[in-house]
């Protein structure tokens, strides 16, 4: 996999912040989404073909992406683009902002591009129909066969100039791609654009592998396999396919994830049965022991400041969640509710943890304050698991699986995501049956 | 009027007799001891006579009864055969979260890798590897299939 956008320059056009009367507000379930018009892309017909980029239907596809990606936050409707009233060159010039918003539309979203010289230039702009003005616009260029992320940039701009929040589209999700009867899984690492696309796999499927979360610069994964049947904590440089394991513990290590920084990871290693939580320190191969307790403690994640780390314990009879300080002094249990809680990760934005939840049977994906107050069930289900937060901290993705029938038939894995407002939950689009995800951040910050 | 309130009497003391046989009879035919799995099917066998594995309750790890009884047979077996190393693998049912699920099989499998230490099997010649709930060997998502999966199975290596 070769790095993206090595070539990517942003420069602004014009950037207006001023009295915009539209805005998004996410920190609610939004029950009225706001209408938005996605124009095409105007292709300048100086544009040439490049290495079977279809160019004439660039500006199509590239505004299809994003009209998308808005149409899955539920924050947005896309109008159809049968009931639109300008030609995409005309309209990117200056819209005719009454005749927008007789079809209703409150934002509208324009743009053109040019594939020359082994270069695609874009520029975009966002209108404000109500205020008849310009809100946000830029331009950029790139390689052609960035096209694809070209449409999730501009979506990012755009969500984050409607909502005053980063957006989340020039993102991956990494997991594991399922295949095969109940009893006899074949599971490989599949890794994929957040919108589905692009799914690639990176391991065979020979061995098994589980729990693959990327590191801050999403160059790296560490995972747990069972190469080798011994099932121990990989590291994975996603670009070069080189794969070591991490640490010589005696025993199984499992449940890893990196620190804030990316320097280190921590994870829970097996001694005689019982499972306690370390860091390591993936330059100096400093090995830590931060919880010394006989009972499980496992699924540890660190708050994005890296100075506490949340984990789930049984230490208490049956898995509740505690957060401690990152040298595991000051350990103090936060759940309390009826059933048993697992899973905890802290959100990027610090504010909450999102967990799994069991109760009387059934399976629920929740969000509280990180001292344990607040608490909010999402989703309930059959069985369901995982949290993983997209990099803005407003929407989870997980993964369900189905009950299966007396022979296994009917079972499915299957990844989801939903809103952390509760709102909005959808299935992601995967080419197989898929568990374990785990959102990247932003690729191009 | 007599005769009928004799009648429903008996109807009553018949009606009683069948619920509670019925009771008696869900309890013992079910190859459960509370949600411990206690039956023949799935079960494996070492040599004649030796049980493969080992049952739980959910999200335990300690031995019944039952369990302890296989084990001291399997502890038998391998000290007859001097030279035979085995690996106990621990299994955990779906109900639970995957990470925990792999902690809760490697105490499982451990639990029952101390019992035959205790009864003088070197350590050496045991080794243990989790699966959490990756491996059921009942697929099904029910009641009993989950009770045959909490297992820990002792696997000859050589």
């Amino acid at each position: 996999m070769k790095r993206f956008f090595l070539a990517l320059t942003i420069y602004f056009i014009s950037f207006n912040f001023l009295y915009a009367l539209i805005e998004v507000d996410i920190t609610r379930g939004n029950l009225d989404p706001l209408p938005i018009a996605v124009s095409p892309l105007h292709v300048d017909i100086k544009s040439v073909e490049h290495e079977g980029i279809k160019v004439k239907e660039l500006g199509n596809n590239i505004s299809s992406i994003i009209e998308r990606n808005f149409k899955n936050t539920g924050l947005f409707n896309p109008l159809k683009k049968e009931a639109f009233v300008q030609k995409p060159d005309i309209a990117h010039l200056k819209p005719r902002f009454e005749d927008w918003r007789l079809i209703k539309a409150q934002a509208l979203v324009t743009g053109k591009l040019l594939v020359r010289d082994g270069k695609l230039k874009v520029e975009f702009r966002l209108w404000d129909l109500t205020a008849a003005k310009e809100m946000t616009a830029l331009a950029f260029t790139t390689t052609p066969s960035n096209w694809r992320r070209v449409a999730h940039i501009i979506s990012d701009k755009i969500y984050e100039r409607l909502t005053g929040e980063e957006g989340y589209f020039d993102t991956r999700i990494i997991y594991v791609s399922e295949s095969g009867p109940k009893d006899q899984r074949v599971k490989k690492l599949g890794i994929m654009d957040q919108d589905g696309a692009n799914t690639k796999y990176l391991t065979l499927g020979n061995e098994l592998v589980l729990t693959p979360r990327f590191n801050p610069t999403n160059q790296m994964v560490t995972y747990l396999s069972y190469f080798r049947n011994m099932p121990r904590v990989y590291l994975l440089d996603i670009e070069t396919g080189m794969q070591e394991v991490v640490g010589n513990f005696p025993g199984m290590t499992f449940a890893p994830r990196f620190s804030p920084d990316g320097k280190k990871i921590i994870m829970s290693f097996a001694e005689d049965g019982n499972s306690d939580i370390y860091t390591m320190d993936l330059e100096t191969r400093v090995v830590e022991r931060i919880t010394n307790h006989s009972s499980i403690d496992t699924s540890p994640s660190f708050s994005p400041d890296g100075k506490y780390i949340a984990f789930n314990s049984d230490r208490s009879g049956l898995q509740q969640i505690y957060v401690m300080r990152s040298d595991g002094s000051g350990v103090k249990r936060i759940t309390f509710g009826k059933g048993i809680y697992g899973t905890p990760v802290w959100s990027p934005r610090g504010d909450l943890i999102a967990f799994t939840k069991v109760r009387k049977g059934r399976f629920y994906i929740g969000v509280m304050r990180t001292d344990g107050s607040g608490e909010r069930l999402l989703t309930e289900n059959f069985y369901q698991e995982a949290p993983s937060w997209s990099p803005n901290g407003r929407v989870l993705v997980f993964y369900r699986e189905t009950k299966a029938g007396s022979k296994g038939e009917g079972f499915s894995a299957t990844l989801w995501s939903i809103d952390i407002t509760g709102y909005n939950e959808r299935k992601l689009t995967t080419k197989t049956d898929a568990s374990d995800p785990s959102w990247s951040s932003l690729l191009s910050k | 009027m007599t005769f009928n309130t004799n009648l429903k009497n008996i109807f009553l003391v018949v009606f009683t007799t069948l619920i509670l046989s019925a009771c008696a009879t869900a309890k013992k035919s079910g190859d459960m001891d509370g949600d411990v799995y206690t039956g023949k099917e799935t079960v494996k066998y070492l040599a004649s006579g030796v049980p493969d594995r080992v049952f739980f309750a959910t999200n335990k790890s300690s031995l019944t009864t039952a369990s302890r009884a296989t084990l001291r047979k399997q502890a038998t077996y391998l000290r007859k055969n001097k030279k035979l190393n085995v690996t106990i693998e621990g299994h955990a049912d779906e109900r639970g979260t995957r990470e925990y699920n792999l902690a809760l099989g490697e105490r499982r499998a451990n639990a029952a890798k101390d019992y035959l230490m205790t009864y003088g099997i070197s350590g050496k010649r045991i080794s243990t590897i989790s699966y959490g709930k990756e491996k059921p060997v009942n697929p099904a998502s029910s009641t009993l299939a989950w009770s045959q999966n909490r297992r820990s199975v002792t696997v000859k290596v050589n």
